[in-house]
């Protein structure tokens, strides 16, 4: 059956109560999940005291802060600050979104800002999931440009307004948001292959320069593989590019139901 | 059929061969298709099925026989049947796919899903024809 409950060695327990610093006059409480593989305890969620006047509006900021000046055992991913990467996605006040692309004023719940990891992956400390599945679930569907004809002395050509076709698909970043807000991602992750995965799929059936549609589809047309999606719409709202996964699925049964007919 | 996961849970193979398991299916756009298809034709003869059984809300057995022994209100009847229990198997089985991750469990579940389904759709049917041309 579905888990819908934690396994023991998985629930969260109460955790420290960093001391607020001195002289600060605007504090933000952040309320943040610890786990590490090494201490063999059970996850728990420490409380920080951001000093506001020090450092930047965007969580992210907040959290960075945070590692410099409070607790320096506190582990999370981030490169480039500014919504590209994908690297900071973590579960913020409820959501999954990118850490620095959120304000903290936006992700407040009774003036604390609550910080998880994506939510049903393995983790691999902290902030950090285990991402290994949702990636190779990526390659498993061929994210590159596919063709048998002999190639041309150039580039491949494609016409404008089949490249306008990609709009709304090639911008994904693979952040894991989508993904992992989906409840039908969360019980058959093994074998679905979840918003981002088909986001990527679709953006390869619908370039014009590829010549393997048929057997892309071939590939996705399995009851587990795409046929899990739901319409649930989680992927759309979590998606901290605006991209509309959920549109993009259905896109896919389109092309498989008009194959058939 | 294994308890295993098809995906394989050998902790030593790679995360692309775990993802690939067993390969397509392909299958699955016919039942997402008919799942519309009767989810669209269950709305049109709902309507029709109401207002056969409000009609005769009230009315004698013999009554009843008459109005049933039209053919159009016997296959209205028996249409009505055939999309409710297509869908109701098609959805149910989403809904153990969806939740029944022990693979036993899984596939008797869906194969007991169907027989129910059939026997629901053969029972009503059966009471319909009696109804519409027995004596």
């Amino acid at each position: 059956m579905v888990e819908l409950t934690l396994p023991k060695n998985s629930q969260i327990t109460p955790g420290k109560v960093w001391p607020k610093p001195q002289g600060a006059k605007k504090l933000t409480e952040f309320r943040v999940y610890r786990w590490n593989p090494d201490d063999g305890r059970n996850p728990r969620i420490d409380t920080y005291y951001v000093d506001r006047e020090d450092c930047g509006p965007m969580v992210l900021d907040g959290l960075i802060w945070i590692k410099n000046t409070v607790d320096p055992t506190l582990t999370f991913r981030r490169s480039c600050r500014e919504g590209v990467c994908g690297s900071c996605a973590m579960n913020i006040g409820g959501t999954n979104t990118l850490a620095c692309t959120k304000g903290m004023d936006e992700v407040l719940v009774k003036g604390v800002v609550n910080i998880y990891p994506l939510p049903h992956m393995p983790v691999v400390k902290d902030l950090v999931p285990d991402l290994t599945h949702f990636y190779a679930q990526h390659a498993s569907i061929e994210p590159w440009l596919q063709t048998d004809s002999p190639p041309p002395e150039k580039e491949w050509r494609q016409a404008k307004d089949d490249r306008e076709k990609l709009d709304g698909l090639y911008e994904c970043i693979l952040c894991a948001c989508c993904s992992t807000s989906c409840p039908s991602y969360w019980w058959n992750g093994d074998r679905y292959l979840g918003p981002a995965a088909l986001l990527q799929a679709t953006r390869w059936l619908k370039d014009s320069r590829d010549e393997r549609t048929g057997s892309r589809l071939d590939y996705l047309e399995d009851p587990f593989r795409l046929y899990r999606c739901h319409t649930i719409m989680n992927c759309a709202q979590a998606c901290p590019k605006s991209l509309n996964p959920a549109k993009a699925i259905a896109e896919i049964k389109k092309m498989m139901v008009e194959r058939q007919i | 059929m294994s308890t295993t996961p098809s995906s394989g849970h050998t902790p030593m193979r790679t995360a692309l061969g775990r993802v690939r398991g067993l390969g397509s299916a392909h299958s699955g756009t016919d039942h997402f298709f008919k799942q519309r298809v009767t989810g669209l034709a269950n709305l049109i003869l709902m309507i029709a099925f109401i207002a056969i059984v409000i009609s005769l809300a009230g009315s004698s057995y013999a009554a009843t026989r008459a109005t049933l022994g039209s053919p159009f209100v016997a296959v209205v009847l028996l249409l009505t049947l055939l999309s409710v229990t297509t869908h109701m198997r098609i959805g149910m089985q989403v809904v153990i796919e969806d939740y029944i991750h022990t693979e036993s469990l899984k596939v008797l579940l869906i194969v007991a899903n169907t027989f129910f389904s059939i026997a629901i759709a053969l029972a009503g049917a059966f009471a319909v024809l009696k109804i519409s041309m027995g004596g």
